[in-house]
């Protein structure tokens, strides 16, 4: 069973803190003893710098959820597909390894935290090959160029200009 | 984030004929994936909230042909990622489409039915913690993290709208994360929304032609949903309900 | 003034085979409650009769039967608590026992049901206050509050006294309880099997009639197995009582469909339970009414068999039973009658609109709630072992005259 993710944090701390690891862990992050995170695939920078990821990298993501989801405040920089757009790697144990996924990154430290978190059984780990975003899918105007959408896009608003103009009760 | 090449589209950009059209609620593409839907000023610069400035809605009109619902499933399914399963009595469906026959006249109908988006849902009224819940915007919304599974939505919804995801989830969207032992149902394509994109079932219909679903602002007096809406006698499904539900119906 | 509880309460031994063993057994049904939860939870809820159409079941089934029947056995307590039913006093304690044991139970089985049972931390958390459920949270772990603090007040001589101010706090809440469990129900209005405020108070009956039957079967195998003196006054007593609220909750069952036959957008459930429901129909004529009410009131009330422990014993076990099956056509029944979203039309989807849901209980489900009621039995033997809830003796001669109702304790 899954215990809440809580009650591991606070028997981690515990942990840490009995062991005395906890400070050179969080302070040095890869000192040889501890959790060794793969290096981004992508970006010179993290979001914030690179200490404050490290500790506070989950409040950054449940504050960013909250207001994604409840508010619908779109754009913001801690966005779990940013994360894993950037973070994600190649690994040989993950579809032979032709797939880029934010799992190791994160189970890295995790697992020697004894945290466990559930995104993943919601949100694919997998980064998309094409950067999301730029291109929602579109089912009517997939696989042409820029050039040739635009060309449909305007003839469409041609078109629909018309229309409007023959019924002529446009409200103002 | 969303780096598109074309400048952002602000007011000033657009001219005046175009700023007529965006008033008169037409949805129109402007660019590459970009479309504009139920008046310009209600569309939402990106980083902010939600309001009830706006109230989403949708028009469906009955009398269209019945196939083209299928259409309106398919897409759903292709932008959520749902379906595929092959437990019909579990397997969650966020639209389905209804076959409806007077008992007393013969005359008989077909609609998609879905999350209807009450203004005074009664699955936001008995979620213990609050996971179901509605935006500012009047989008009924499942937020997953929170949500302990206990279906007590399912059972307060008169409209069966809502699912529960009984089997593990492979392969999700990026912009749709599913997960097992949580409920789900149909988010008006809130993450298409926040884009001022059209829901994905009404582009895919607009796409084969048809407008047999109108998206929009019901807020908006000018919007092409509100000036239907004003037009022509509309239901909603158990309006006795008192649910207020933001899915309108032509045609029933 | 004060009532000085002078009866003795002593621990069982325990020590016996007969004790170990069903203590093994108990442990476990317990055991395989959890053990099913936990493949409900890695498989997903697709290995119970669950479904998208009948979206609670067995387990809601067993939780709401223990809940209810907790609020029910603290009954006993208040009855001498509260109304001075003294013949009742040597029973107090057993009865707070029994309430936070059932309510336990039902919880366990409720929780282990969630979809989402790891996220239990949020439910504590984040609550909704519009919603019955987060209500419940609150009275479901104030009941726990209440009960423990009535148990101490009877069971400390020196606060003996408050008992009856604790005791009357604890009936108000359990009557709270009762009515939030009830109103869970009651508040479905899109459903027509629900939704009526009716339920509350038939609840309430039933809460009454579970809680007393489960008491009577504890008592009187206790006594037996421990070779203490049960006399017969106190036995008589409970059993008419028993068949008092048997007789309530089938007056407020009786009213219930009474009116639903009145209203138009309940007749088409009403018929489907009463008349051509099938299973559901042959669940509540033979099931509830004649295996839950009929028979046990025979037993409980024929003067030729309503003197021998055996059929007292009976009238219990098929109140049980019948409560089961009474819950199960509230919970299962309610829901398999297709909701009505269009009135006056015939609706036909892929998503079984319209159309009777089926609903096939599996085993890990069963065995979940059946895990509930062992857990609830285990915690009421153990209480019985290692704290004095049970008197020395139950003979007509410790409890003093029967029927007579003191002012004593106000
Ligand atoms: C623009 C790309 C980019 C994005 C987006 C990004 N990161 Fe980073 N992240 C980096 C880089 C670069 C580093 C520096 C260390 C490295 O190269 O691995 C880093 C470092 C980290 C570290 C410290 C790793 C260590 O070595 O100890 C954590 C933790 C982290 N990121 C988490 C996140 C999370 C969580 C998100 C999403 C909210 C995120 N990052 C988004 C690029 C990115
Ligand atoms: C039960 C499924 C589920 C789980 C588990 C889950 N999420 Fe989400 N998450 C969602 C859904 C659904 C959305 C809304 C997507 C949308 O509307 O765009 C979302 C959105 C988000 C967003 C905002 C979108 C974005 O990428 O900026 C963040 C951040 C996020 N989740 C973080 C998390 C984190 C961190 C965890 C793990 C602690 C987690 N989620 C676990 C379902 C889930
Ligand atoms: C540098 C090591 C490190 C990396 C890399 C890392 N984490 Fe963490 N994370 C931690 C530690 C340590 C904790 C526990 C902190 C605590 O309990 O207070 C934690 C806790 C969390 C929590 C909160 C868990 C809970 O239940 O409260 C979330 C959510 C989380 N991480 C998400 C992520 C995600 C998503 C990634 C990958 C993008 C990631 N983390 C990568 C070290 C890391």
């Amino acid at each position: 069973m899954r215990l809440p993710n809580n009650i591991l944090g606070i028997a981690f701390i515990a942990l840490t803190l009995l062991l005395g690891a906890g400070g050179a862990y969080a302070a040095e992050g890869t000192n040889g003893i501890g959790p060794n995170p793969a290096k981004a695939e992508k970006g010179e920078q993290c979001v914030e710098p690179v200490d404050d990821m490290r500790r506070y990298h989950m409040n950054y993501l449940k504050h960013q959820r909250d207001e994604t989801l409840r508010e619908g405040i779109r754009g913001k920089k801690y966005s779990l597909n940013e994360c894993i757009d950037c973070h994600a790697a190649k690994s040989p144990d993950v579809a032979g390894g032709n797939i880029r996924t934010i799992k190791p990154f994160c189970a890295e430290c995790h697992q020697f935290a004894a945290v466990k978190i559930d995104c993943f059984e919601c949100h694919t780990g997998i980064a998309s090959p094409i950067k999301k975003g730029n291109k929602p899918p579109m089912p009517s105007k997939h696989g042409k160029t820029d050039q040739e959408k635009d060309a449909l896009v305007f003839g469409m608003l041609e078109n629909y200009l018309k229309s409007k103009s023959d019924v002529g009760g446009v409200a103002e | 984030m969303n780096s598109n090449n074309l400048p952002p589209i602000t007011e000033e950009k657009i001219d005046i004929e175009r700023r007529r059209l965006l008033a008169s609620g037409g949805a129109i593409a402007i660019a590459s994936g970009i479309m504009l839907y139920g008046g310009g000023a209600g569309a939402r610069e990106k980083g902010q909230p939600a309001t009830s400035a706006q109230r989403w809605g949708m028009l469906i009109d009955t009398t269209a042909d019945k196939s083209i619902w299928d259409t309106v499933v398919t897409a759903c399914k292709r932008e959520q990622g749902w379906g595929g399963g092959n437990n019909p009595a579990t397997d969650p469906q966020w639209v389905r489409k209804v076959s409806i026959k007077n008992k007393s006249t013969g005359a008989e109908a077909t609609l998609p039915v879905m999350c209807q988006h009450c203004a005074n849902p009664p699955c936001v009224d008995v979620c213990p913690t609050g996971a179901s819940m509605q935006r500012a915007d009047g989008i009924v919304l499942v937020d997953k993290h929170i949500c302990i599974g206990c279906r007590y939505c399912m059972m307060a919804c008169p409209y069966s709208a809502r699912s529960f995801v009984h089997e593990p989830v492979h392969n999700q969207k990026p912009h749709m994360p599913r997960g097992m032992g949580t409920v789900e149902s149909c988010t008006m394509c809130v993450h298409r929304v926040d884009n001022n994109q059209q829901p994905a079932c009404v582009e895919a219909l607009e796409a084969k032609g048809s407008k047999a679903i109108i998206f929009g602002d019901l807020n908006d007096p000018d919007s092409e949903i509100s000036r239907a809406v004003s037009a022509h006698v509309t239901r909603r499904i158990r309006e006795d309900l008192g649910v207020e539900p933001g899915v309108h119906y032509k045609g029933i | 003034m004060a009532s000085i509880d002078k009866n003795t309460y002593k621990e069982v031994s325990g020590n016996g085979g007969d004790y170990l063993s069903l203590i093994a057994w108990l442990g476990v049904f317990a055991v395989a409650g959890i053990g099913s939860a936990f493949y409900m939870e890695t498989q997903g809820h697709v290995v119970t009769g669950m479904t998208n159409q009948i979206v609670w079941g067995m387990p809601h089934v067993f939780a709401v039967f223990l809940i209810i029947a907790a609020s029910g056995a603290l009954n006993v307590a208040s009855m001498s608590s509260v109304f001075g039913k003294k013949i009742y006093k040597p029973l107090g304690r057993l009865s707070a026992i029994m309430a936070l044991s059932l309510l336990a139970g039902g919880l366990l089985v409720l929780v282990l049901d969630l979809g989402r049972p790891d996220r239990l931390d949020v439910a504590m958390l984040k609550q909704n206050f519009k919603s019955i459920f987060a209500w419940n949270i609150y009275l479901y772990s104030g009941f726990f509050g209440v009960v423990i603090v009535y148990l101490w007040m009877m069971m400390e001589r020196r606060f003996n006294k408050y008992s009856k101010i604790a005791g009357t706090f604890a009936f108000v809440w359990r009557l709270a309880l009762t009515t939030g469990t009830g109103s869970i129900f009651g508040f479905l209005m899109a459903r027509p099997g629900y939704d009526a405020a009716i339920m509350a108070p038939m609840f309430i009956a039933m809460s009454f009639a579970f809680g007393l039957a489960i008491k009577i079967i504890f008592v009187t195998s206790a006594y037996r197995a421990t070779a203490r003196p049960l006399g017969d006054k106190l036995l008589f007593q409970m059993r008419n009582l028993l068949g008092i609220f048997i007789a309530a909750a089938l007056y407020f069952n009786i009213a219930q469909h009474l009116t639903n036959l009145y209203a138009p957008e309940h007749m088409g459930v009403e018929m489907f339970i009463l008349l051509d429901g099938g299973i559901y129909t042959i669940l509540f004529w033979v099931g509830q009414i004649l295996l839950g009410t009929i028979v046990p009131m025979t037993l409980l009330f024929h003067p030729a068999i309503n003197r021998s422990c055996q059929s007292i014993n009976a009238a219990s076990m098929l109140v049980i039973i019948g409560g089961i099956i009474q819950v199960y056509i509230i919970i299962v029944g309610g829901q398999a009658y297709p909701m009505d979203m269009f009135p006056g039309f015939e609706v036909t989807s892929t998503f079984f609109d319209g159309s009777i849901h089926s609903y096939t209980p599996s085993l890990p489900e069963i065995v979940l709630g059946l895990g509930g009621v062992a857990t609830a039995l285990l915690i009421m033997m153990l209480a019985v072992k290692y704290l004095p809830i049970l008197p020395a003796s139950l003979s007509d001669a410790a409890i003093g005259p029967a029927n007579i109702t003191t002012d004593e304790d106000a």
